[in-house]
């Protein structure tokens, strides 16, 4: 068995001989370096993220009166469903699959790029593209998709939303969809063929577990979206009528297939930022992931039942099984619960350094638990019919996409400095984290009470009615202060701005990519610590500290640490 | 009595070693943690029947009723499991926060633990589908109606019609149609859509149901009081969506009648007959005979 690996100092040895490629923006475009195809991924995502955001601002301003006249009932329309469309498609995805995984999960496993470098530069491009299609709805006579993020049959079909908008968003989509797919194939050959020796699949760090999990769920759950894209244009513009009762179709198919593909997403959304919040919680608290074991098979269930609560979503159609979805539906719960389990368990009699990025992590557990919590709520058929489409759900969805955007900042603050070789400003970083977290809060809660009290989804202008002012102001008050976190976070890349060298560990981390310099240099590693653990870099820095069971009092000696 | 070894034969011996200091603070976290639960459990015990409403209403209808209650049911377990779980977090957080560069005690498994915080979330999770199940099965089962109400959903109002007699009730966006339904009968609803998808939504019922293209869904409501409550489309529709209103009166069998016969004229006879066969036209091959012909009032 190979213990050490040594790979030859080629740039320490020969500094110029690694590149005569082009430079400035042509080297950019042409690169196939994961390192440079995740930070453009990630630049990008975060741009749709301002994008979208400023979209929710306009929402929540048009709702602060009851008879809000800033957009117009059409504009309205198009605004939450290319405000959803941004976040879930463009955003909190790409971010995560595109972005963060893309540059960590090479680095956390030893392998110097991806396994399919080109495949990978072709997914960002057909990514940006997708995102600039169905972003130029905008600009066309009729304005931008406006059937909501979820494109229910028939409303989306060409009787109902003529117009090129509507395609472009189909097109978009189709674009990004087959980057989600090609970024799949890429993250599971990654991890199954180019771990470095000594890294066997129980010692990869949860980050990269996780993007196994999400990788899988994209293979199984992206072509059925994609299949459905094609069958609703055909609808649109070459005659069948797949998804059209005149002519014998089924408009429900359209729900069945949107949410196969749908409730698998929320999970391919969410188990990157688990991973995120797993590896940000052990560091920060000085001590192992707690149940490293545990957790794994927690996601490996999480991505099986994922494939089985679609119709969750469609309670209120009467046309689904509904005892089996709720089961299926309440089950899943049991998995999230090990893993927030896990994550106390991690920071039980650790030594919990407050940094951003652990206050976002925090923030994470606390909003996730409660949108956890109203989501078992959710998955009661007798519950969901008076809460369905109300803004309850929305409330519910908003809490786990917030702490979704608390751990993508988390990972920001915590990675950026491996990135970029720069920290960011953590007092900065702390106002931005409590807008954040507080604002995240205000705007979320008065909407559960809203959609207990019967305001629906998706409405532009509501009936008088003193409480539901009240509870939307409140909201948009919330919704303001999650806005100026984000020009917080605008500032502080300014103010921080090549100002704070951070090293090549200044966590103290446990992982590989804070074995190797930051910024890592082109394939990644000069040399590689022995992996004995999911925690090489930490057994490295720390021998004699590996861990143990809890009945364990005795610590094992420390190995041998052998280095080139 | 117990003698003390300390001054035994007048002279000093050693004490027994005091048992570990973290014992004792074990020992009395145990005990202020069964002293809160106490206090928790005789709180819930001595509120009793106001059980707290988690922000939902118990509603008009013998089903809304009951899936508030179930609602309650969730709550409670949702507050416990989710207060003990923030407890956890703010605990752990505070508690363990960093005051030394000391590197913790690597603990990585607990198994007997890991395995606790499994089984006992599949047992609440069981409860909380058995509740599920005994409700829901009383809100779809279709008992035996008197009165059944046809109601058309399309862009962008409502249509209610009522079999066996003249009644028809239609508006658009915010003229707000009332559906007239007595109280304190089994009334059968038959919900339908002429276009796209809408959302058949009454607050004060607890309940919503989509009106889809090519699909005839039925339900039923028993009303348990009279008043006029405020109803919705709640499903995204198109331009007109937020506007969608409606609103249900629910009124007295013997006003209900009355309300009845006031149709019993030559053009209201002539309306009914063609709203009928124009949604006859649309859905004629998907409505089962036996929904359209049980209605009536009798």
């Amino acid at each position: 068995m190979v213990d050490v690996l040594d790979r030859p100092d080629v740039a320490e040895e020969h500094p110029h001989e690694e590149h005569h490629g082009p430079t400035g923006i042509l080297k950019w475009m042409t690169s196939t370096d994961h390192k440079v195809i995740g930070l453009s991924y990630t630049v990008t995502s975060v741009i749709m993220f301002v994008i979208g955001g400023a979209f929710a601002e306009l929402i929540r301003a048009q709702l602060a009166t009851p008879n809000g006249t800033l957009v117009s009932l059409a504009q309205y329309n198009e605004l939450f469903t290319m405000h959803g469309s941004l976040m879930i498609y463009l955003f909190a995805g790409p971010f995560a699959f595109g972005g963060l995984a893309n540059i960590l999960v090479p680095i956390q496993i030893g392998a110097p790029d991806m396994a399919f470098p080109r495949l990978n530069a072709l997914s960002y491009w057909l990514y940006l593209f997708g995102s600039l299609t169905m972003l130029s709805g905008f600009f066309t006579a009729g304005g931008a998709a406006n059937f909501g993020w979820v494109a229910y049959a028939p409303l989306s079909n060409s009787l109902n939303t003529p117009g090129s908008g509507a395609d472009l968003w189909i097109g978009g989509l189709l674009l990004t969809g087959f980057s989600a797919i090609f970024t799949g194939v890429n993250l599971c050959a990654t991890i199954f063929y180019l771990r470095a020796p000594g890294m066997t699949m129980f010692r990869m760090p949860i980050f990269t577990w996780n993007m196994l999990v999400t990788a899988i769920l994209i293979l199984l759950a992206f072509p059925v979206l994609t299949a459905g894209l094609i069958m609703l244009y055909c609808d649109r513009h070459f005659g069948t009528h797949i998804f059209s009762v005149a002519g014998g179709g089924v408009p429900v198919l359209w729900q069945h297939i949107f949410w196969f593909w749908g409730h698998p997403e929320v999970y391919i959304l969410a188990l990157p930022f688990f991973g995120m919040v797993t590896e940000i919680i052990a560091v920060f608290s000085r001590k192992p992931v707690f149940g490293y074991k545990g957790m794994i098979f927690a996601t490996l269930t999480i991505g099986a039942l994922s494939l089985g609560v679609w119709a969750h979503h469609m309670y209120t159609t009467g046309v689904v099984l509904l005892p089996f979805f709720a089961i299926m539906s309440l089950l899943i719960a049991v998995p999230t619960g090990i893993k927030m389990f896990n994550w106390i368990g991690t920071m039980w009699r650790g030594e919990v350094w407050f940094s951003t990025a652990m206050l976002m992590a925090i923030g994470f557990l606390i909003t996730f638990l409660i949108g956890g919590i109203t989501g078992i709520f959710l998955a009661s058929p007798p519950l969901d019919f008076f809460t369905h489409d109300t803004y309850f759900v929305v409330a519910h969805f908003h809490s786990i996409v917030m702490a979704l955007v608390l751990a993508a900042f988390g990972g920001l603050y915590y990675w950026g400095p491996k990135i970029t070789g720069y920290m960011l400003n953590e007092f900065v970083g702390k106002i931005q984290f409590w807008l954040l977290f507080i604002g995240t809060q205000v705007f979320t809660i008065p909407l559960y009470y809203l959609g207990l009290d019967g305001m629906p989804r998706r409405v532009a202008v509501y009936p008088h009615n003193p409480s539901w002012q009240n509870l939307n102001d409140l909201s948009t008050v919330g919704a303001v202060m999650i806005g100026l976190s984000t020009v917080a976070f605008l500032v502080n890349i300014v103010v921080s701005w090549k100002k704070y060298p951070c090293g090549d560990n200044p966590w103290d981390a446990h992982t590989l990519e804070w074995f190797t310099t930051s910024p890592p240099p082109h394939h990644n590693f000069y040399r590689l610590p022995q992996i004995r653990s999911e925690r090489p870099t930490w057994d490295y820095n720390h021998p004699g500290h590996t861990a143990a069971a809890h009945s364990h009092h005795t610590e094992a000696p420390a190995e041998e640490v052998v280095t080139t | 009595m117990t003698r003390d070894p300390a001054v035994e034969y007048g002279r000093e011996v050693e004490l027994p070693a005091l048992p570990p200091q973290g014992a004792t603070d074990r020992a009395r976290r145990w005990r202020r943690i069964r002293r809160a639960t106490a206090l928790l459990v005789a709180g819930l015990a001595l509120s009793g029947c106001t059980l707290p409403s988690f922000g939902a209403s118990a509603g008009d209808t013998t089903s809304s009723k009951s899936a508030f209650h179930l609602w309650q049911g969730f709550g409670i377990s949702g507050v416990i499991v989710g207060g003990f779980t923030l407890a956890l977090i703010v605990w752990a957080v505070l508690r363990y926060r960093r005051k030394s560069d000391n590197i913790p005690k690597q603990v990585q498994y607990h198994l007997p633990l890991e395995w606790t915080y499994t089984i006992v979330p599949i047992l609440i999770v069981f409860g909380l589908f058995a509740a599920t199940l005994v409700v829901e099965n009383k809100e779809v089962s279709n008992p035996k109606t008197n009165v059944t109400i046809n109601v058309l959903a399309f862009q962008w109002g409502w249509q209610f019609a009522y079999p066996g007699s003249n009644a028809l009730v239609y508006g658009q966006t915010t003229e707000q149609p009332e559906m007239v339904m007595p109280a304190n009968t089994n009334v059968h609803i038959n919900l339908r859509s002429s276009d796209v998808i809408h959302g058949f939504y009454v607050h004060a019922f607890n309940f919503s149901r989509y009106a889809l293209p090519g699909v005839l869904n039925q339900f039923t409501f028993n009303a348990q009081s009279t008043g006029t409550f405020f109803g919705q489309c709640t499903q995204l529709c198109g331009l007109y969506h937020s506007l969608m209103w409606f609103r249900v009166k629910v009124v007295t069998p013997a006003q209900y009648q009355t309300w009845l016969a006031t149709f019993n004229n030559p053009k209201d006879e002539a309306l009914a007959k063609a709203a009928a066969k124009a949604t006859g036209q649309q859905v004629s091959s998907l409505i089962p005979s036996k929904s359209t012909s049980g209605g009536g009032s009798n």
